[in-house]
């Protein structure tokens, strides 16, 4: 016992000492929390549209007016000529050309007028179909209107959409959870691996090796220290969500705890066994940036794991933070029970056993 | 009866043959030195017999434990030291101290008595970090915590490997303390020199055993002849004597040429056939473990 507790002082005053270290850990999942959200927005804003008005009517010039009011949309001219439109959305300086043919005004009293086209710049899909959309729900708002003033009796609204758990379509809603997983990856998959890889490098672990100490007993007291910190970290992320984007999880806390530390204990074990095959620290970086790079696009952190080829929605389930994306997903923004989500914490926890026991195995004292 | 008894071990890696059956054992209180160039197989005759590896074939004891089989109980039992420092630089010089005292479960004024000589010497500095000493005290600092769970038997992988003379003398004047006290101690260099301060040596090379004496008693296995030779210019002299019939090796030793002869040598004709060279003298000349090294590796 007085071995293990010298070990983990030892831990904590490597970790004190360090000159970078304690920033990293204090500064990274705040700046990554802060910042984060901001950017990785799928929120389109600032589309730049030019129009190409050929009608010259109230109701085209009601159009232009509700596209210029759009907090989304940004008029960027309004010509009668296509071709000089068509020149600027080739330089990037239009992302949709709404063009309103001749005479629409007066045929959409008798008949069906000719249609208004809509060419977007899908180069940046997201930009593109995102544009376009916003465009014509602002565009049938814009003729919604006129039809009314002219018949106020008509029904105009046949559909209505509501958004359940994120009303506001919120993109950040969505990616915070996800950012945590990222922190905690970060936090507690790459720091204990480093930390065993560098002892190795400095040759600190063979006087380890030919000491009496256990491997399990020198394992844990590499991985309790960074535990702590992934707990402090989770506390830290759930506050600047909640201070700073007004999210606060729907459901239990205790539920979130207890998924975190499942992954903390399964990410750990994870890096640990892939620090027991490598010598140097470029090595170890290399196998963890793999990983981390799968774990990122395939577990659902960024992208639906719904919307994925069959064959890789086959291949995300044995990747472990898959599990607790939808851990934290369905208790911050549905309120989902521990109940609800038992197969998840059940694999959560097997992931958590093997990978621990496989570090254990895989660490010898004796090549 | 022996601390340390070698039988056979032999160690690859891959196709590259580190230790090739060597054996040879150590007697309790000794202080026996492994001599060799780099690439000897030095550090992993270590590696073997502190049970970081298992070796390949044969076997090794430690107090009667065999390396491979009884590991955990030879652990407590050996003091290793490492040709690198690999203490932990972010710790403090007490920090360290009592940190590898409580690894094996000891107190450190236990056996502050072993240390004391060589502690107080580095205790000014207790306070500082490990990784900021300099080289000599980085040594002092290492060889306290190698010895601060009183081992039997002292592992030190080439403790002198880049300190300044004064701490190598230093260092052999503790090894020669430490062995009073009834520590066995395995110590491996690379320098021929400090092979007279240990009472037995092995020489080895490119993974085998050249030869295990007393450093006298190795010195009595040369046979040959041996002549220092110089002249003014020295470089040509060593090429031309090459040359001669009868002379087995000619190297560089000091400011002079060491020169071992066979029977069919003789100096006069030598001096005959190398007149064109200026200032040309040749005189026997006592060996010393380096040219009883070379003498062996030739054969």
């Amino acid at each position: 016992m007085r071995q293990f507790i010298v070990l983990l002082q030892k831990e904590l005053i490597k970790i004190r000492r360090d000159s970078f270290l304690p920033k990293l850990i204090l500064s990274f999942p705040i700046l990554i929390m802060l910042i984060s959200p901001m950017l990785a927005t799928m929120d389109v804003r600032n589309v730049n549209v030019a129009v190409v008005d050929l009608d010259h009517s109230t109701t085209s010039h009601r159009i232009i007016s509700h596209i210029k009011a759009s907090e989304y949309l940004s008029l960027v001219g309004a010509t009668s000529e296509f071709d000089l439109a068509m020149e600027r959305l080739e330089e990037g300086r239009v992302d949709v050309i709404v063009q309103i043919p001749d005479h629409f005004e007066r045929d959409m009293g008798v008949s069906t007028p000719e249609k208004i086209s809509i060419i977007a710049n899908a180069v940046n899909a997201t930009k593109g179909t995102m544009g376009t959309q916003y465009v014509i729900q602002t565009i049938a708002h814009a003729l919604v209107e006129v039809r009314n003033e002219k018949n106020p009796n008509q029904m105009s609204e046949l559909v209505t959409v509501q958004n359940r758990f994120n009303p506001t379509l919120n993109y950040r809603h969505y990616m915070i959870p996800a950012l945590m997983i990222i922190i905690f990856i970060l936090v507690c998959g790459f720091l204990p691996a480093l930390s065993i890889v560098e002892e190795k490098e400095v040759g600190t672990i063979e006087q380890m090796n030919v000491s009496p100490v256990s491997r399990f007993t020198f394992t844990l007291s590499k991985l309790i220290p960074y535990w702590a910190i992934g707990i402090f970290v989770l506390i830290a992320a759930m506050m600047i969500a909640h201070l700073v984007y007004g999210l606060l999880p729907a459901g239990s806390f205790w539920v979130i705890l207890l998924g975190t530390v499942l992954f903390i204990l399964t990410i750990s074990g994870f890096s640990l066994t892939a620090a027991n095959f490598s010598d140097t620290m470029q090595q170890i970086m290399f196998i963890l940036f793999f990983f981390i790079m799968i774990f990122i696009l395939m577990s659902g952190l960024l992208t639906p794991i719904d919307s994925m080829p069959d064959w890789a929605q086959t291949f995300t389930l044995l990747l472990p933070p898959r599990y607790f994306v939808d851990i934290l997903r369905s208790v911050y923004l549905k309120g989902t029970t521990l109940s609800e989500l038992w197969q998840d914490f059940v694999a959560l926890g097997s992931f958590s056993v093997l990978f621990n026991i496989l570090a254990a195995v895989t660490y010898k004292k004796q090549a | 009866m022996n601390v340390i008894e070698v039988n056979g071990l032999s160690k690859s890696y891959g196709k590259v043959k580190a230790l090739d059956s060597v054996s040879f054992s150590v007697k309790r209180g000794e202080l026996f030195g492994l001599i060799g160039p780099d690439g000897a197989g030095k550090t992993t005759l270590f590696r073997l017999l502190t049970t970081l590896i298992n070796p390949n074939e044969g076997s090794a004891t430690i107090e009667g434990l065999d390396i491979s089989k009884d590991y955990r109980q030879i652990r407590p039992l050996l003091g290793y030291m490492p040709g690198r420092f690999s203490l932990y630089p972010d710790l403090t010089v007490e920090e360290n101290l009592n940190f590898f005292a409580s690894i094996f479960g000891v107190r450190v004024k236990d056996s502050y008595d072993l240390i004391a000589p060589i502690y107080q010497q580095i205790e000014p500095f207790r306070k500082r970090q490990a990784g900021k000493l300099s080289g000599g005290m980085k040594q002092k600092l290492a060889l306290s915590c190698a010895l601060i769970h009183n081992p039997s038997v002292l592992f030190l992988d080439e403790p002198t490997t880049g300190i300044d003379a004064v701490s190598r003398s230093e260092l052999w004047d503790m090894l020669k303390n430490l062995k009073e006290k009834g520590i066995t101690i395995l110590v491996s260099t690379p320098y021929m020199d400090e092979a007279s301060l240990c009472e037995r040596i092995a020489l080895c090379n490119e993974g085998r055993i050249l030869g295990i004496d007393t450093p006298k008693g190795i010195i009595k296995q040369f046979k040959s002849r041996l002549y220092a030779i110089s002249a003014d210019n020295m470089y040509s002299l060593l090429e031309a004597a090459r040359q001669v019939e009868g002379v087995v090796e000619c190297y560089p030793f000091g400011q002079m040429h060491h020169l071992i002869a066979d029977a069919t040598f003789d100096t006069r004709s030598f001096m005959d056939q190398l007149e064109s060279l200026t200032n040309l003298t040749i005189e026997s000349a006592k060996p010393t473990i380096e040219d009883v090294f070379i003498n062996l590796m030739k054969q």
